[in-house]
């Protein structure tokens, strides 16, 4: 549970990036733009640092790191707000093909996201379980390959990316398939969501008779059961770390505002009322902090996907919570200014009412927690 | 569970080297106050847990973190770790000795004359002297420096103590009791203390036990009339009484911790059984609580367990500030969860042992969050020293 000296170096050099390129003003400028991110740096976040390759196999041309890594990458990507399309690209799309897609389409695909020359995305789910995108996504086969049709109701960053990876349903399979396909396809329309957290990026995907060659269908059918749900969880536990983050800067930005606004003759951060409150939130983040490095260090062994999962999704409902509170917290000890556009607490609370559905809600984890508990 | 917890092969020899004991001990006579005793169940069979504690010591199994030079074990923090983990597992009886063995000796280790120790440690280490703690008074709870026991010292050098204590856990049961008294007339807050060991069997101690909301007494006052300490009974210097109490509360953190989490994990199981029993298995919100009680349970081991693998500032690091507050308000919450799948049957005084675990978790828990710190006075802790925002105002020391 002890960070190594290259997990700190690792975070450190996060920290310090992301503080120059990822500041509030940046955030700012990086929403307002019609991608949703700064090309700019998003393009040193795969050439120069590298980040996307992390948690990639060396075989495939990554660093051969893993979760216990990527979460201190994440968790400053949330306490900065990072714009980009990081998450969709390393959580939802390396992620799914790691765990779920043959070895050919690994051998292609992985190393270009290693090397940072593919960024590409994946359907995010509104409940814990990944397969629940391919109820309104049916394949089926054709005298040529597969003919997709039905629609995706959230894609992140599918403005963007190269590749797009669904989950769709196969009559007569128990398993979803997964498919590889370029926004372009015909048939496929990609409608954007103007969403309040404009932080990430959302598209609506609709497929009217998407034709596709054979090979487009990438998963490897023998494990897709039980891979799908390794999956879900990592990408659960990265979503965590990510709230983690964005949690804990609102806790600094409201200890730095009580430390200085005076009120009654002194900073307002010396009133119980409100000391008591900010030590709540820390309390919450430190425990939520634990899961999430305890789960981290559980995905890099080599546990059941049973308990992986179970980790995984304690570790989602703790920073949800937390997430959600201190962000509310943020803007009620902030007082008038939290309330502003100009002030940041408002992108934070955003964020995590846009947050609190992916992969399902924590009372969803929550009853699956129990489910695996009284079974 | 799969546990993330790389383990080093003489670990492993240590973990099935105190499985095997405990299988081939904690049985017989024994069975009967497996899992039981602890804060909320002390009044579980003192004799017969005294009686395991002499066991125990005959096994190496007491005091197994001090140094072998004082007659410990010398265990690595990794072989404690496990120690405590697997006596909590095999639901060893909650420790009669842990004040000696984790608090008082530990203080003489680091700061008792040869003398002191000689005389204490090998009694601790036995299980034949059983210690309280005399700090609380009823006007130094929260306020823990403003101590109004008095001491002074006679012609001979011996110690007089005179005052009253409160909230001393099992005094009823011990042997002898650590207390800090005033020694320097009109000084106030934690300067002029003196830390004393007095023998409890002595015509000018008296203790009265306070009777709980759940009806047991694990807690007493001690009333101090003239009791005697002996000269040599004394730790550190008069006036060092303070940083006495204060450092050995610092050895109170930390190893045990582990083991108090799978106790908790078996209270925890007590409930899914309460909730099967009481056919509420689907109740939805009821499985939601319970839902977030695990998640509580993995963030606080884990959170141990990050406590544990950096302890050379664990009084500063973040998550070993947050803990107290943290699993005492969790507690709290499975206490009353575990009445609320009881239902109505909560409310029945019952002589089932299940049902009656849980109504004592129930109403013990209640103090978790006022003792060794109250959840406000955390609070402040967290807010000053995790946050850096202003102090609370404290009286200047005279």
């Amino acid at each position: 549970m002890h960070a190594s000296e290259d997990q700190i170096l690792i975070r450190d050099a996060a920290e310090s990036f992301l503080g120059d390129v990822s500041s509030s003003a940046a955030v700012r400028a990086a929403m307002a733009r019609p991608e949703g991110h700064d090309p700019a740096v998003w393009a040193r976040i795969r050439s120069e640092l590298g980040w996307c390759g992390l948690a990639i196999p060396e075989a495939f041309g990554g660093l051969g790191l893993g979760a216990p890594e990527l979460v201190l990458l994440l968790e400053q990507a949330g306490r900065h707000l990072l714009c980009a399309p990081f998450v969709s690209t390393v959580c939802l799309a390396a992620n799914l093909l790691q765990q779920v897609a043959d070895e050919s389409a690994q051998a292609r695909l992985l190393p270009l996201i290693a090397d940072g020359s593919l960024q590409a995305t994946a359907a995010m789910p509104a409940t814990p379980d990944w397969a629940s995108t391919a109820a309104s996504l049916r394949a089926m086969r054709t005298a040529s390959g597969w003919q997709l049709d039905g629609e995706i109701a959230r894609i992140p960053d599918a403005g963007t990316a190269g590749l797009l990876l669904v989950l769709a349903r196969v009559d007569g399979a128990a398993q979803p398939a997964l498919f590889a396909l370029a926004p372009s396809a015909t048939g496929l329309v990609l409608e954007e969501l103007q969403t309040w957290d404009a932080t990430r990026r959302f598209h609506r995907a609709t497929f009217t008779a998407v034709a596709l060659p054979p090979d487009a269908r990438i998963d490897a059918p023998a494990r897709s059961a039980d891979a799908l749900k390794r999956a879900a969880a990592l990408a659960q536990l990265y979503l965590a770390a990510e709230a983690l983050g964005c949690a804990q800067q609102c806790l600094d930005l409201t200890v730095a505002y009580v430390a200085t606004r005076q009120q009654f003759g002194r900073p307002v951060g010396a009133f119980q009322a409100v000391k008591h409150r900010c030590a709540e939130m820390m309390i919450r983040i430190e425990s939520a902090r634990s899961g999430v490095v305890g789960a981290a260090q559980l995905a890099a062994t080599a546990a059941d996907t049973t308990s992986l999962a179970m980790d995984c999704a304690m570790a989602r409902v703790l920073t949800l919570d937390t997430q959600f509170f201190c962000a509310q917290e943020a803007i009620q000890l902030h007082g008038g200014v939290g309330f502003t556009w100009e002030y940041d607490p408002q992108l934070y609370f955003k964020r995590a009412q846009a947050g609190s559905h992916w992969f399902g809600t924590a009372d969803a984890l929550r009853a699956d927690i129990s489910e695996a508990l009284l079974s | 569970m799969t546990e993330a917890r790389p383990a080093l092969p003489e670990d492993e020899l240590f973990r099935a080297e105190i499985v095997a004991w405990l299988d081939a001990h904690l049985c017989g006579d024994y069975e009967a106050v497996r899992h039981r005793g602890g804060p909320g169940d002390e009044d579980a069979d003192p004799v017969l847990r005294r009686r395991w504690e002499q066991e125990l010591a005959r096994g190496g199994w007491t005091c197994v973190g001090w140094p072998k030079a004082e007659g410990g074990r010398g265990l690595s923090i990794a072989q404690q770790v496990i120690f405590h983990e697997e006596y909590a597992r095999a639901g060893g009886p909650g420790r009669m000795g842990h004040i000696g063995e984790t608090l008082l000796g530990p203080s003489l280790i680091a700061w008792g004359t040869p003398e002191q120790k000689a005389r204490f440690l090998p009694g601790i280490r036995a299980g034949t002297e059983f210690w309280c703690q005399g700090y609380s008074e009823p006007n130094a709870g929260s306020d823990l420096a403003n101590v109004q026991t008095r001491c002074w010292q006679e012609a001979d050098g011996s110690w007089r103590v005179q005052g009253q204590k409160i909230w001393t856990s099992l005094a009823h049961e011990s042997d002898w009791i650590f207390v800090v008294a005033r020694c320097v007339p009109g000084s106030k807050g934690s300067k002029g203390l003196a830390f004393l060991l007095l023998p409890l069997r002595q015509p000018d101690i008296s203790i009265r036990p306070i009777r709980q909301m759940a009806g047991g007494n694990e807690f007493n006052e001690v009333f101090f009339d003239g009791a005697v300490a002996e000269a040599g009974h004394i730790v550190g210097a008069p006036g060092e009484g303070w940083k006495i109490a204060m450092g050995l509360l610092e050895f109170e953190r930390g190893l045990s911790t582990l083991g108090q989490q799978m106790h908790f994990l078996h209270e925890f199981e007590l409930v899914l059984d309460a909730m099967r029993r009481s056919g509420r298995t689907h109740d939805a919100q009821l499985r939601q609580r319970v839902a977030q009680a695990w998640c509580g349970l993995r963030a606080m081991r884990y959170n141990a367990l990050r406590v544990l693998a950096d302890r050379a500032d664990a009084g500063l690091r973040r998550e070993a500030l947050i803990y107290k507050h943290y699993w005492s308000n969790w507690h709290r919450e499975l206490g009353k969860l575990a009445m609320d799948v009881l239902g109505p049957e909560a409310d029945v005084v019952s002589d089932d042992p299940l049902i009656r675990r849980l109504q004592q978790l129930f109403f013990f828990s209640r103090a978790d969050t006022i003792y060794a710190g109250t959840n406000e006075i955390q609070l402040n802790l967290i807010a000053e020293r995790g946050l850096g925002l202003p102090r609370e105002p404290r009286p200047a020391a005279a």
